[in-house]
């Protein structure tokens, strides 16, 4: 056997432990649904039941912290979305002094702690009466979010060709019809996917969240305090619950930015043919 | 600006995108920054004695860090683990970017993604909760090492600082692996083949061609989780107990347990800068700029 096999087999076996302490926890985590015992874990089995799953259907704080959730990450994404887009075609377009400053600034809360975002986001709006709450979430995770969303639409905006924009001038368009026929459809798929990614963002953050809700409590808040005081294993029919939506949520996400590459791939093949 | 903006969208979409990028920045990102450093140069005064002799600027709050030895150890304990933890995720994460991108099939490299993106697309909570079913005392952990006759007696994961590390690093870890990725797949792979063929073993190709190479993707990568861990509550409130708390914790206490804001806010930016310390360091020290971070 020759060093470069042993290695080979090296990487092998380390990537498969990878990936098995990638994944063991969360399994785990789910199987200890199904065990009838008070206290979630999988060792002593106890028995197979889904009697956690009717708890915890059952349980209507979990109710109204997922429509919380739910509300918050929905104004996120109406806010964070328009926000990003904005500042995308802002720095894609302006070309000159500052840039560089602005363009930091913008990727400031990216590099931000989560908790400072929601310290100093509870601090300057309480200086204008606005307390902590679901309003105050909103405005706080968008801050942040919104950065998220300006970097994946800049990402797709350096690729688009300025030339279209000129060619419809030039055929006697105007600025809004050149912005809705072809720059705004140009984007869509990338303010498809920040939109995902927001939403999501939005519906798992913790750290910002906690210091702004007020007295509402977020899904994320709620597992956390449900961890520790009163913990039984309807949180892990939760966690369960939330792991499936979000396998089939990023299968479909993944599925369909394969699709879109494949598109463009094809089409750029076309345009190099008819060259 | 107004100028060049208008010329390509006209003025109403330019007065729009101007409106929208005016309220986030001046609204959202740098007012509250400014009021927080405010607030933590203000003593903590009834409503009554606000605007009067005693709402001076101080640095009183600052200074409450450099008496409180307890705070102090904490302050300290959250820079090394938070250290530890990145250097540990970094470590990790290495040969599996490398691997992804340099050895793998691209059919293979794809699913391996896809597999890392669905743990990475999971709540930080949930991540951590899993780790505290694993290390509870009569957990699964305690019980195969008992199994397994490693221990007499189960171990109090959960009392230490341990557990709270091994959770950020499962947490944080896949904030590494796709920066490395990114950067290691840029590199041409006849660089490495030419060092091959010239003679050069793995760990020189290693520390010579890739990992200068993959530099602006480290630096990413150990911000990120830097950052992340000093600046995680989650972690520490489920994993930790009273006697291994974090700094956010601390924090978090001034504001809802000791009522002054004016301490919680000081210390909230003493871990700013922290952060913004640590950012500048691996800045230095890769010498790579914020261009290549946000990439």
């Amino acid at each position: 056997m020759t060093s470069n096999t042993i290695l080979k087999w090296g990487i092998r076996f380390y990537i498969t432990l990878f990936f098995l302490y990638l994944f063991t926890p969360l399994i785990i985590m789910s199987a200890a649904t199904f065990n009838d015992s008070r206290f979630p874990t999988i060792s002593p089995w106890r028995g197979t039941t889904l009697k956690w799953f009717e708890e915890l259907w059952s349980d209507t704080s979990m109710w109204q912290a997922l429509s919380n959730s739910a509300v918050i990450a929905a104004g996120v994404l109406m806010i964070a979305v328009p926000i990003g887009v904005a500042c995308a075609l802002f720095l894609s377009t302006y070309r000159g002094s500052g840039k560089h400053f602005i363009y930091g600034l913008m990727l400031s809360p990216l590099l931000t702690p989560g908790v400072i975002i929601g310290i100093s986001t509870l601090i300057f709006w309480r200086s204008l009466n606005v307390n902590g709450g679901i309003l105050l979430t909103i405005i706080a995770q968008t801050t942040f979010i919104a950065a998220y969303v300006m970097l994946m639409i800049l990402a797709r905006m350096q690729r688009f060709d300025r030339t279209l924009e000129n060619a419809a001038f030039s055929l006697g368009a105007s600025h809004l019809q050149v912005f809705r026929r072809i720059t705004l459809p140009y984007l869509m798929p990338a303010i498809l996917s920040a939109g995902v990614i927001a939403f999501l963002q939005s519906f798992e953050n913790y750290n910002t969240t906690l210091f702004v809700k007020g007295h509402d409590t977020t899904l994320t808040v709620y597992i956390a305090s449900k961890v520790r005081t009163g913990l039984t294993p309807s949180i892990n029919a939760l966690g369960l619950v939330l792991i499936v939506v979000t396998i089939l949520l990023a299968a479909a996400y993944e599925l369909r930015r394969r699709h879109e590459a494949k598109v463009t791939e094809q089409a750029a093949a076309q345009i190099a043919q008819s060259d | 600006m107004y100028k060049q903006l208008s010329e390509r969208f006209g003025p109403l979409i330019t007065i729009g995108i101007l409106l929208l990028m005016l309220l986030w920045l001046v609204m959202l990102v740098i007012l509250p920054q400014v009021l927080m450093i405010d607030y933590s140069l203000r003593p903590n005064l009834p409503p009554s004695e606000l605007g009067g002799v005693n709402d001076s600027y101080t640095l009183s709050n600052y200074a409450t860090l450099l008496d409180n030895q307890i705070h102090q150890s904490i302050f300290f304990k959250t820079i090394w683990s938070s250290v530890l933890v990145t250097a540990c995720t970094l470590m990790l994460c290495y040969p599996l970017a490398y691997y992804l991108a340099k050895v793998a099939t691209p059919r293979q490299a794809a699913l391996c993604v896809l597999l890392l993106i669905i743990p990475f697309w999971i709540n930080e909570i949930l991540r951590t909760f899993s780790w505290f079913i694993i290390l509870s005392y009569s957990g699964p952990l305690n019980a195969l090492l008992q199994g397994l006759g490693l221990i007499d007696r189960p171990i109090r994961f959960l009392s230490g600082d341990g557990g709270v590390i091994i959770g950020m690093v499962y947490a944080y870890i896949l904030f590494m692996v796709f920066p490395l990725y990114n950067a290691i797949e840029s590199l041409d792979s006849n660089q490495i083949k030419a060092a091959r063929n010239l003679g050069s073993g793995w760990i020189r190709t290693h520390y010579r061609i890739i990992i200068p190479h993959a530099k602006p993707g480290i630096a990413t990568g150990c911000i990120m989780v830097f950052m992340l861990s000093a600046g995680s509550y989650a972690v520490p409130a489920l994993l930790g107990s009273p006697g291994s708390r974090w700094f956010t914790q601390i924090i978090y206490n001034w504001f809802f347990e000791g009522g002054d804001w004016n301490q919680g806010a000081a210390y909230a930016f003493i871990l700013l800068l922290l952060c913004i310390g640590f950012i500048v360091l691996v800045m230095r020290l890769f010498k790579v700029g914020l261009g290549d971070i946000a990439r």
